[in-house]
């Protein structure tokens, strides 16, 4: 065992991880009554200490939001243990909040009645959770915009309003689906930096979704590769050995490059398999 | 944007000119073509067309002397009761099956069958039941503003993003907050969007109810007329009652725009 990964298990042991997953498996229902459930994701182990930011990358469809329900509690295992905090998880992850891949702002509230809302629901007096929202819109940039409904905002913008909903109650754990996915590479780098900013501030456990491996090397402590599904697993990590605070030109840093041409050379065999599976799947439809 | 308004309503106006013009030509100019008939004759015969001049005159008579208030406020009223009745059931019933599907499977039949009825056969019935006041009149608006309610409250809820709902329990909601948060405003926009719908249909059930059997409203008014002949009057009733409408209409316009401000514009076709 090398000396970092001892370094790891000695840490897991004298605090419990955020997140930690044993042998996880998730299967689907058949569609077709009676026909065997379809195995999304299998054999899932994975730690993530507490304050730490994991990347995972993956070809398009391997499970990888799949994963994330089942940490954030939305979807059970069928088998394998999900433990949050070293407790086993029942129900819905209270310690995470999660950014979807999705649109998922309320679109009957403005901005900061969106952000608010995490607020609102514990019972924060309206005007206190009303300020605390407007700071955080500050934060993400959006002063300007806290009265706007979602539809007159951009995807951007958009993205930025659910990062503050989501970091306004503190959750101990990030969940991040594809945050940045549908925007341009600018903004992509520019809100990049925003998450690593507020991140650096007040150390959350992330876990953080994406199949842009440049970001993922770019953002996190340590990078996690899933295989082509079905039945997809975990097939490699790498650590980021790169100091913070780091900003967009770390992506000029050799030590950059060396680790991007590793991770790249795995990644690539299980992209053209998943690209191949889902046009077979495609054509047997 | 002013000038295209302008324009546009100078424009509706022209049609309104143009189809009363031409009704005032048909009516009131007396042809004389031996090849199609020996004695002259008019387009539209004022017996069974009357003349705008006249319709008009005997609405102005109507309104100044006061007499069609009282079936105005009847009529306004019925309708008001059909859609506040209806809409109320509507939204609590569709809530309700939304959220219970069970009940939604066991009803799933007889809402169909209800809803596939064609309404005017039930007014006779409810004019037994309820006589020949107002009650029976909201009764038949009733039947016909819950379905369309009903229908899109069910859908609002049962079509709101899944995303969005796991959001709002991964904010910590509970089933309560989820009602009000999530499935109450989504059922809202779902209703609203039928609200057109709804009031013209609370509407349609108070005149018809009215003409086939009372003793007041607009729907009395162009019953009594047609009775006697009097075409004048019929034509009379139906431009009060599409007066009527057109204000309604754009009282709930108005309503709308202020309640459903989230929402992105319509694309239009300009
Ligand atoms: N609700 C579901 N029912 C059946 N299959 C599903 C469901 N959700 C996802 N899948 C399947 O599970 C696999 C993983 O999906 P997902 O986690 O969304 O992939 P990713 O996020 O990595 O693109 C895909 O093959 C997808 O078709
Ligand atoms: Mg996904």
């Amino acid at each position: 065992m090398s000396p970092v990964v001892n370094a790891i298990r000695t840490q897991a042991d004298a605090a419990p991880c955020a997140v930690s997953l044993e042998g996880v498996r998730i299967a689907f229902p058949n569609a077709k009554p009676g026909g065997a459930p379809f195995i999304a994701v299998d054999q899932a182990s994975l730690d993530i200490a507490d304050g730490e930011f994991v990347a995972i990358v993956g070809p398009t469809g391997c499970g990888k939001s799949t994963l994330l329900n089942a940490t954030a509690g939305l979807l059970t295992p069928a088998f394998g243990r999900v433990s949050i905090f070293g407790e086993p998880l029942s129900g819905l992850n209270r310690k995470a909040g999660y950014l979807f891949q999705a649109e998922a702002l309320f679109p009957w509230k403005t901005a900061v009645e969106n952000v608010a809302i995490g607020l609102d629901i514990v019972g924060t007096p309206k005007d206190e959770a009303r300020a605390e929202a407007r700071k955080w819109l500050a934060r993400v940039g959006l002063s300007a915009f806290a009265d706007r409904y979602p539809h007159m905002l951009s995807g951007g913008q958009r993205k930025r309003v659910g990062l503050a909903q989501v970091l306004i109650r503190h959750p101990k754990i990030l969940l991040m689906d594809e945050p940045f996915g549908p925007l341009d590479a600018q903004t992509r780098q520019i809100m990049g930096n925003l998450l690593l900013d507020l991140w650096s501030a007040d150390r959350k456990a992330v876990l953080f979704v994406t199949h842009d491996l440049e970001e993922a090397i770019a953002l996190a402590d340590r990078v996690v590769i899933m295989g082509a599904g079905p039945a997809a697993r975990i097939i490699g990590e790498w650590r980021v050995p790169i100091p913070r605070p780091r900003d967009i030109d770390v992506r000029l840093d050799p030590v950059f490059h060396q680790l991007h041409r590793e991770i790249w050379a795995a990644l690539k065999e299980e992209v053209v398999k998943g690209y191949k599976q889902s046009e077979s799947a495609e054509q047997g439809a | 944007m002013t000038r295209n308004r302008w324009s546009l309503l100078a424009l509706q106006l022209l049609v309104a000119v143009v189809l009363i013009g031409l009704w005032h030509v048909g009516a009131t100019v007396k042809w004389n073509l031996p090849s199609l008939s020996a004695k002259p004759f008019y387009v539209l015969d004022p017996f069974f067309f009357s003349t705008p001049g006249a319709v008009f005159a005997r609405t102005w008579a109507d309104f100044y002397s006061g007499a069609i208030w009282y079936h105005l406020g009847i009529t306004l009223l019925e309708t008001l009761l059909a859609f506040f009745i209806g809409a109320a059931g509507g939204v609590l019933i569709g809530f309700w099956f939304a959220r219970k599907a069970v009940l939604a499977a066991v009803f799933d039949p007889y809402v169909k069958m209800a809803n596939a009825l064609p309404r005017v056969v039930l007014a006779p019935i409810f004019a037994l039941w309820l006589g020949l006041g107002i009650w029976s009149k909201v009764a038949l608006g009733v039947t016909l503003v819950f379905f369309i309610v009903f229908f899109n409250v069910y859908q609002g809820v049962k079509e709101v993003s899944p995303t969005l709902l796991a959001n709002a329990r991964m904010l910590g909601m509970s089933e309560r907050q989820l009602m009000r948060h999530v499935f109450w405003p989504s059922a809202l926009t779902w209703m609203f969007s039928s609200l057109h719908t709804a009031v013209g249909f609370a509407l349609v059930g108070a005149v018809v109810g009215e003409y086939l059997g009372s003793a007041a409203g607009l729907g009395y008014r162009i019953h009594q007329a047609e009775g006697v002949f009097d075409v004048t009057g019929v034509f009379s009733g139906m431009l009060v009652l599409s007066i009527f409408v057109i204000l309604i209409d754009t009282l709930v316009s108005a309503i709308e725009k202020r309640l459903l401000v989230w929402r992105p514009a319509p694309a239009t076709a300009q």
